[in-house]
């Protein structure tokens, strides 16, 4: 090879562009400093319980949660372990996926291809956005029952215009250059639409999903603390009923794990299917 | 031996006046055709219409006496930002247009891989793309566009984004694709000199509406092909008197009229 390579943007610039420096894992100062903050709120929540500043039945000490952790782990809380609840909202979290990403992606092609599409899907989306998912949640159990459908419908409901959004701003900047060099490769419609549309606006889809995951999580643990008989949400709203704190705040911890492992793992699905981000 | 025509063509994008009138052009497969004109002269415009991306208001544009209604595999395009795609490796990128047509996976690798040793690339097959350099990203998309076999390459200013080394380096190439191919070229090119070392006729268009001002005949790219050095054909001083001329024709083209 004699012509020259052009070197690759380094991982820690692309890392810095888009305000993520910890997904490197590597020990930059902002990590250091996080873990710092981590460290003292930590023990400031220690000296709070340790010292009774605040009465165990409102703060319990760090090591109550961790303990009662345990608990939830092995014998559970109203009926279920721990896993069960987390996957009761597992499951409910994907299912909405797959039915928003199902329609999310087709209606989100159609806004961004043709005016009658836009014509017919904007007004629903504009409407479908700024509403709070709770607000129409009573709705919804009226019409479709209080068991597990109505919370999926609900969490794809505040899923889907975040998918349908990027998929019509991934679609919006495909480049003309990609679409004519396919058709003048003799390309058909559907062919382009599979071969170049979809690929190119991945990137942007992808992080559309990343998005309504974020959107649909919080969505489920509000729903589930007005319905259901397990996940989560269901058992915080119930260890609060009987103040049970140190399970209250064992539940946000665990939710607040969760949430941060979904969002490593979108990132990782980002990097693994499209390596080249925001380089092409 | 194939024919692109225009025919009478004219083309407005809705505006009032035209921005190519009454064009009459035939390339054969066996030219290498470089159109030059000033910015806003309508080049990308008549190329488009090659292309079949865009159809003439007036007047036809035909491939071997058949009208052009559509882009087709008869007549691959080469971009100047290459426009390939990220998600397919140098090797995936060529054999694309193999895939539209359904030829089998092993076939179009086999396809690919000779192209890459064609455009002197050989064992890139396997990097991707952001890990190739311009120069080699605009190699892969000319493979990629020899790929479908087509009578016609049609390329808009395909060096433009390169540094003067690259691409010098890559006129010469594009010499040796023309001459390999039996594909006939259409060539847009802002640079009078890249248009006399490369081509057998230049087509020089005016603006306001676009129209043929000249017609030259050109042959200072098969001295090049004969192993005469690029360097020296350029200081010929038959090369400085053509470039003279050209840039004159295109600088005042509204009292020149067609040679
Ligand atoms: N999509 C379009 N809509 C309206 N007008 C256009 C469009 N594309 C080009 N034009 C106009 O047509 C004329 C010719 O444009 P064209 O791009 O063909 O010129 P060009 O010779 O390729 O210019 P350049 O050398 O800058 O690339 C210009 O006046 C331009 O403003
Ligand atoms: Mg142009």
């Amino acid at each position: 090879m004699t012509l020259p390579m052009e070197t690759p943007a380094p991982a820690g610039a692309i890392a810095k562009a888009d305000n993520s420096g910890a997904k490197t894992g590597l020990a930059t100062p902002t990590t250091l400093i996080s873990v710092g903050t981590v460290a003292v709120l930590i023990t400031g929540w220690w000296m709070l319980s340790f010292y009774q500043v605040v009465s165990p039945v409102f703060l319990p000490s760090p090591l109550t949660v961790a303990a009662s952790l345990g608990n939830l782990a092995t014998t559970g809380f109203v009926d279920s372990t721990l896993a069960q609840h987390t996957l009761a909202s597992l499951l409910r979290i994907f299912a909405a996926l797959l039915a928003s990403v199902a329609i999310g992606i087709p209606v989100g092609l159609a806004i961004a291809s043709s005016h009658v599409g836009k014509g017919i899907f904007d007004p629903v989306v504009e409407f479908l956005r700024p509403l709070p998912p709770l607000a129409y949640l009573p709705l919804i159990i009226i019409w479709v029952g209080i068991g597990e459908t109505s919370k999926v419908v609900v969490i794809s409901l505040a899923m889907l215009p975040a998918i349908i959004l990027s998929t019509v701003a991934g679609v919006k900047s495909v480049s003309r250059d990609r679409i004519n060099a396919a058709r003048s490769f003799g390309a058909t419609p559907i062919q382009v639409l599979r071969h170049v549309t979809l690929p190119s606006a991945l990137p942007s889809i992808l992080t559309g999903i990343r998005i309504a995951l974020g959107a649909g999580w919080s969505t489920l643990v509000a729903a589930e603390l007005v319905a259901a008989t397990r996940g989560l949400g269901f058992m915080i709203q119930a260890a609060a009923q009987f103040l049970v704190t140190d399970v209250v705040i064992g539940g946000i911890l665990a939710i607040a794990v969760i949430a941060f492992l979904l969002e490593t793992v979108a990132r990782l699905i980002e990097r693994r299917f499209v390596p080249w981000g925001s380089r092409l | 031996m194939s024919s692109l025509t225009f025919e009478g063509v004219s083309l407005d994008y809705g505006a009032s006046a035209p921005v190519l009138d009454a064009i009459n052009l035939g390339v054969r497969s066996d030219e290498f055709v470089a159109v030059i004109g000033r910015s806003g002269s309508g080049k990308t415009s008549l190329l488009n219409l090659a292309a079949g991306f865009l159809t003439p208001g007036k007047g036809r544009v035909a491939v071997d006496g058949k009208p052009v209604t559509k882009p087709d595999a008869d007549r691959a395009v080469v971009f100047q930002d290459d426009a390939l795609y990220p998600w397919l490796d140098a090797r995936d990128n060529i054999a694309f247009p193999l895939r539209l047509h359904g030829v089998p996976v092993a076939e179009r690798h086999q396809t690919a891989d000779r192209l890459l040793l064609h455009v002197g690339l050989p064992g890139a097959g396997d990097k991707k793309i952001w890990e190739l350099s311009g120069g080699m990203r605009q190699r892969v998309g000319i493979a990629r566009a020899l790929a479908s076999e087509p009578k016609f390459l049609l390329m808009d200013e395909p060096l433009g984004a390169l540094d003067a080394l690259t691409r010098e380096r890559m006129q010469s190439f594009l010499l040796g694709v023309w001459a390999e191919s039996g594909a006939g070229v259409m060539l847009v090119t802002h640079s009078i000199e890249e248009a006399l070392f490369l081509a057998t006729r230049i087509i020089v268009l005016s603006p306001n509406p676009g129209r043929i001002t000249a017609d030259i005949p050109v042959s200072f790219g098969r001295a090049a092909l004969d192993d005469r050095s690029a360097h020296s054909i350029k200081k010929d001083p038959a090369f400085q008197a053509l470039h003279d001329r050209l840039t004159d024709l295109i600088h005042d083209t509204r009292t020149e009229h067609a040679a």
